[in-house]
């Protein structure tokens, strides 16, 4: 009985595909790749969040190389900011109070998982953007194995936390 | 003038984010939720990121030199080793906590957080370790 009510929400999930959102996500998309593809044909750089702000914060200073990561940064923030204030469709949140969510946990976890994804990303030079998008699209062999594997560790624990250590969500 | 093409390029990317609801930490943890209530959104946002990409860089990289500087500036590594596997498991697993990344970390700053600036702070304290500890070099 348990199995076939399984089933039953298997297919209704399958049924209720939410195209609008999908297609929202392929635009959204297009616009960190359009940004990747603007940032290579500018500046020559490969559009990597992780590296681009490890060297704002840590490099020497150097007004040539910082000026153009803390005005990348400015944009990065005021991307946001801009959808939450024209507001309407087009993203894929509801409303445009929504385009922002919340953190998912308080300060301790925060400053856990803070610390994992610098480390991580610092060791493994690259992050979503920098190994996922740019390396990906170059069809390098070291972005595709990094991708794998922090998309695999990620799901692993969010099953860990979700499933067996916080019970059925 | 290449302050002003960071700032574009920020911009476009943040407004990517914000538009595929990477910016919603609740929406990527629904994504890595393989085995709940699935939610695909985000592996459009990386199919349609890493097409446009694809399709640009063929376009730019055919070019010899970037329009503001003296060359592209290309990863050129291709072994596979240690510090990498490492390096993007742990990531991994603090993505998988937190359900964020960097990008949309940083670009959630419009709505701040005590939980999102220690976020912020522990990430830019990882990447000083990453850099300076013996350990891992």
């Amino acid at each position: 009985m348990k199995k076939y009510a399984r089933a039953r929400i298997e297919i209704i999930r399958r049924d209720s595909v939410n195209w609008t959102a999908n297609i929202q996500g392929l635009i959204g998309g297009g616009f960190i790749g359009l940004s990747a593809v603007f940032l290579m044909a500018t500046l020559g750089r490969v559009a990597g969040i992780s590296g681009i702000l490890a060297g704002l914060f840590l490099d020497r200073p150097n007004r040539d190389e910082l000026g153009w990561r803390l005005m990348f940064l400015l944009g990065l923030v005021s991307g946001p900011l801009l959808l939450m204030l024209v507001g309407g469709p087009g993203n894929v949140a509801d409303s445009p109070q929504a385009v922002i969510g919340a953190p998912s946990g308080g300060v301790p976890l925060m400053l856990v998982a803070g610390l994992l994804v610098g480390i991580g990303t610092g060791v493994g030079s690259g992050c979503t953007s920098g190994h996922g998008v740019c390396g990906l699209a170059r069809l390098s062999r070291r972005s595709l194995v990094a991708t794998l594997v922090f998309l695999l560790a990620a799901m692993v624990v969010v099953f860990l936390t979700r499933h067996l250590i916080g019970g059925a969500a | 003038m290449k302050a002003f093409f960071g700032y574009i390029a920020g911009l476009l990317f943040g407004v990517g984010l914000g538009l595929g609801g990477m910016t919603d930490p609740a929406r990527v943890l629904g994504f890595l939720d393989i085995f709940g209530a699935w939610d695909p959104t985000l592996l459009f946002v990386l199919g349609g990121a890493v097409i446009t990409t694809f399709i640009g860089y063929r376009v730019v990289l055919r070019q010899t030199k970037p329009l503001w500087g003296n060359s592209f500036r290309l990863p050129t590594r291709h072994d596979l080793d240690g510090k990498l596997l490492m390096g993007a498991a742990l990531f991994g697993i603090g993505w998988g906590l937190s359900g964020y990344c960097p990008g949309p970390a940083f670009a959630s700053i419009g709505n701040p957080s005590y939980p999102l600036i220690a976020m912020l702070l522990a990430m830019i304290a990882g990447w000083w370790v990453a850099r300076r500890a013996p350990f891992i070099q």
